[in-house]
């Protein structure tokens, strides 16, 4: 994909993997980077990802070596070395990670070797390379897990049984993260499961980091993000993984999901069954009370849907829009750069969406492309564009309804809201409908 | 001349302004000398780069395009300008659209046979996409590592496209003073955009500032001066002419130091001489500067009178509710001292500054525009230190002196809230300046310390990332270099 430019940009670079270290409770990024890198990318991934602040030590509290000239001519080895002594002195942290940046991966700084000899005094440290060249913020996800794997993982003298290693959302990347996982986390446990979701508010932090390799299976749900992690978890420590590629959204996706995980992790026991059934009957309660807005049609509600959204969301949604709601795909824009070996999977997945309903993909990281797309095709009744805060002024051009669900998103504030799950179908339908109608009350 | 046009690189702050990002003294010993040295430290966390800034100039022109070769980790900053930028043309009614910027996504590919093609491409595409009157192409640190020769594509596609296209220098690693961002884009303008006057326009002033547009409207209508706010939402036509206005004026020197001076030097544009208009005093000495240059002076008189008289009551009443409150403040360079002037005017205390850089001068070389020397002749002398937009220090520093209220600016502001400390953000200009930017300035920090519940809650449930250890430390221990005084 060398020729792609970008306007609209989301997904940064692989440098954007600070924030996965930033999600781990209590541990510290290092930056060995240009004196921009960390603010930028806060900005385009925190806050811009519906104004998740700056954590426990993200944002300006991020050390780094703020490469200039001079480490550029003479490397930035020394300097990396001093930041960290200066790490250890000054930020209280249980973990550390040194994150490169272009500068440092240009001009070859062995950043392994001196990370090693602190390693080697028994400091809890590992280091990533993270050029920003090498691609977006998910890869640089990627690259963080595999560091703590390969740098820091020891294995576990016994396994635990009914312990899972989540890998789902991507932390402080994906806007609604914290929710997602936490909303997969106790639906894993109302089957009898014990989630290990290694990010954000009380995941455990090092702990959760150790109990890694003692995880019964790994849980790899999405498309194709957190794959590379678990097969390299399988192959370190034998750990089998099961992979959902639907994040589930409402009740049929959630209950399916749950029952394909109960009955990988044998554990589909009556109880179990028992809570998917009470879970998904709420979920249709409040999808009842829904149906007097939802099938009326005076506020000129929209049918058909377009997802400008990484791949995980664009199918979920895609799947609960089709399913749940009754509408039609338009065309689905993947915006980060998926792997070359995951795009005819991912596409697959579009295909057969409910019988007879398909969508074609796109994948596209320019913003300019989809715009030109999108207002190539006519649609008889206005579009719901479930997208970013790029897209208001493209769905006001073709009098769509537009939701900002993916990164960036400016133009709401994100706690602990998801929409992974029965609850997060929910909150789907509140967030289009109120959108819905506030534009046509305001 | 200071301001030196040739080329597409700006001379660095350093060399330029002596600017320098560590110190620990006080501000009548920093104003005592233009050659003190700049200390470095042996600990540091995120500062922020020159690319940074130059897109708070550049991608906030209506009718510009931008294109920024680097990979697309460098773009971070753009969804939130693009941001910045709708909420400013919302605020004034104009038109609201998304930034017209364009990344070159430089992968590891480009790194090796280099991205010269692509740049190519994306300045063609910025073209057909967005119509721009102008493109500014900008560099980052990959770009300039890898060598690849962006000034000559520029001129290049120059002549194929028939408007200007701007090669701005301004990769991250040139610098660790950011501010110089400002510089590099002000250079670019400066170079290319603006054109010598066709007319003079006795009545135009030139306001150096952000977004908002309102800063001076409470004194120009009045005075009869139109004021032509640069450079965020400007047109590309409207910079054209910038040349023509009878006068420069500004409210921070970090900002608009290069601009100003370049106008001046190379334009005929005198820049107001006069400290930027931060509390009474410095408000009084501004318009009166004003006054003198478009020779109206009685008119002035009149103004200043009759601000000061709308302002007297609530002034009282704020002075009494904030009498003997202690302030802390981290601002940039100037922005910083004139923050003073405004916690001194109401009456508080000054409890401790942390300033991102100083400037030992500025580009017009005129000591009436330093609010330094100001501020310290009005209001006395103070310990200042220079930290580089360093967290760590600022909240060494916080909890050193317990304020009663921080006054922040580019660092973040959550950090003295979870210290207990009420904060507010600095530099929202339009709120401070003159006099009744004074009053909703006091009452601002009135509001934020006389209900402090939320702030001490938010204390109370946070735990911040540092150890006893460095709070226990001297705030500025990690400088090295000789003590300054």
């Amino acid at each position: 994909m060398s020729e792609m430019i970008i306007q609209a940009p989301r997904h940064a670079c692989t440098l954007g993997g600070q924030q996965t270290v930033v999600a781990i409770e209590r541990a510290i990024p290092i930056l060995h980077a240009g004196p921009g890198c960390g603010a930028k990318l806060h900005r385009g991934l925190s806050v811009a990802g519906g104004y998740q602040g700056a954590g426990y030590a993200g944002g300006d509290a991020m050390p780094c070596t703020n490469m200039i000239e001079k480490d550029v001519v003479f490397g930035g080895v020394d300097k990396l070395k001093s930041v960290i002594e200066g790490t250890l002195k000054v930020m209280d942290g249980d973990f550390f990670v040194v994150l490169t940046g272009c500068t440092s991966d240009i001009i070859g700084d062995d950043v392994g070797e001196v990370v090693g000899a602190f390693r080697e005094q028994g400091i809890p440290i590992v280091y990533a390379e993270t050029g920003g060249f090498k691609g977006d913020a998910y890869k640089g996800h990627d690259l963080v897990l595999r560091a703590i794997i390969e740098q820091y993982l020891k294995p576990a003298e016994k396994k635990e049984k009914g312990l899972v290693n989540v890998f789902a959302s991507v932390p402080r990347h994906d806007p609604f993260w914290e929710g997602d996982l936490n909303e997969i986390k106790k639906l894993l446990a109302g089957i009898g499961l014990k989630a290990n979701i290694l990010f954000g508010h009380n995941s455990g932090g090092i702990k959760a980091l150790d109990a890694i390799p003692a995880a019964e299976f790994n849980l790899v749900v999405s498309p194709y993000i957190g794959l590379g992690a678990a097969q390299l978890l399988q192959e370190k420590f034998d750990t089998p993984y099961f992979h959902y590629p639907v994040l589930p959204v409402g009740g049929t996706e959630t209950s399916k999901f749950l029952r394909a995980v109960a009955e990988f992790a044998d554990v589909l026991t009556p109880a179990a069954e028992a809570f998917i059934t009470e879970k998904e009957n709420e979920f249709y309660h409040y999808m009842v009370r829904a149906a007097d807005l939802l099938t009326e049609y005076q506020l000129n509600q929209p049918k058909r849907f377009y997802n400008i959204n990484d791949a995980s969301y664009a199918l979920a949604f895609s799947k609960f829009m089709v399913n749940e709601l009754g509408f039609f795909p338009v065309h689905q824009f993947i915006t980060e750069d998926v792997p070359e070996e995951y795009r005819s999977p991912v596409a697959s997945y579009f295909q057969e969406l409910a019988p007879g309903i398909s969508s074609d993909v796109t994948f596209e990281q320019d913003g300019g492309v989809i715009n030109e797309t999108v207002r190539s095709r006519k649609t008889v009744t206005p579009p719901l564009v479930l997208a970013s805060s790029w897209e208001l002024d493209l769905a006001k051009e073709i009098s769509g309804l537009q939701l900002s669900v993916g990164l960036p998103i400016i133009d709401r504030l994100i706690l602990h809201r998801n929409y992974a799950g029965y609850t997060g179908g929910l909150n789907l339908v509140e967030d289009i409908y109120s959108r819905l109608l506030s534009k046509s009350r305001e | 001349m200071a301001v030196n046009l040739d080329g597409p690189a700006v001379e660095l702050r350093e060399s330029r302004l002596g600017t320098i990002t560590g110190y620990d003294g006080d501000a009548a010993h920093l104003l005592s000398r233009r050659d003190i040295p700049n200390r470095e430290r042996s600990f540091t966390q995120c500062g922020s780069c020159g690319a940074d800034q130059v897109m708070n100039m550049l991608s906030q022109i209506q009718d510009a395009a931008v294109v920024e070769h680097g990979p697309a980790g460098c773009a971070g900053d753009i969804p939130m300008r693009n941001g910045v930028f709708r909420l400013g043309n919302k605020r004034m009614d104009y038109p609201v659209h998304n930034v017209k910027y364009i990344n070159t996504n430089l992968n590891e590919q480009d790194t090796i046979f280099g991205g010269i093609a692509k740049l190519e491409r994306a300045i063609r595409e910025a073209y057909r996409r967005f119509q721009p009157k102008a493109i500014f192409v900008t560099t980052t640190c990959a770009s300039a590592i890898i060598g690849d020769d962006v000034p000559s594509v520029c001129n290049e596609l120059e002549e194929e496209l028939g408007i200007p296209v701007i090669a701005t220098a301004c990769e991250g690693f040139r610098t660790n003073i950011w501010a110089t961002g400002f510089d590099s884009a002000s250079h670019s303008i400066l170079r290319k955009i603006v054109k010598p006057p066709q007319r003079k326009q006795p009545d135009l002033i030139n306001v150096i500032s952000f977004e908002h547009r309102h800063v001076y409207d409470s004194v120009f209508a009045q005075l009869g001066l139109r004021p032509n706010h640069i450079v965020p939402l400007s047109s590309i036509d409207q910079l054209e002419h910038i040349s023509e206005a009878a006068a420069t004026v500004q409210y921070c020197e970090t900002l608009g130091s290069y601009l100003a001076g370049g106008l001046e030097q190379h334009f005929g544009v005198p820049e107001v001489k006069a400290p930027a208009p931060f509390g009474i005093k410095a408000t009084d000495e501004l318009l009166r500067e004003i006054g003198r240059m478009f020779h109206k002076e009685e008119e002035v008189e009149k103004v200043i009178l009759s601000e000061k008289e709308k302002i007297a009551a609530d002034l009282e009443r704020l002075r009494s509710r904030l009498q003997g409150k202690r302030a802390f403040i981290g601002a940039g360079g100037p922005l910083a001292y004139s923050i003073m002037a405004l916690i001194k005017d109401l009456g508080m205390e000054l409890a401790g500054t942390c300033v991102w850089h100083h400037d030992q001068k500025y580009d017009n070389d005129d000591e009436r525009i330093n609010f330094l020397r100001f501020g310290v002749g009005e209001y006395g002398n103070f310990r200042v230190g220079v930290c580089n937009k360093q967290s760590f220090e600022v909240v060494n520093a916080i909890h050193k002196c317990q304020p009663d209220v921080a006054i922040t600016r580019h660092v973040s502001t959550v950090w003295a809230a979870k210290l207990g400390v009420p904060s507010m953000f600095a530099g929202n200009h339009p709120t401070e300046m003159l006099y009744d930017g004074l009053i909703r300035f006091g009452q601002s920090i009135d509001d934020v310390i006389s209900n402090p519940v939320y702030i001490k809650n938010i204390a109370k449930h946070s735990k911040l990332p540092y150890t006893d250890w460095w709070l226990k430390q001297a705030t500025y221990s990690f400088l090295g270099g000789e003590n300054n005084v």
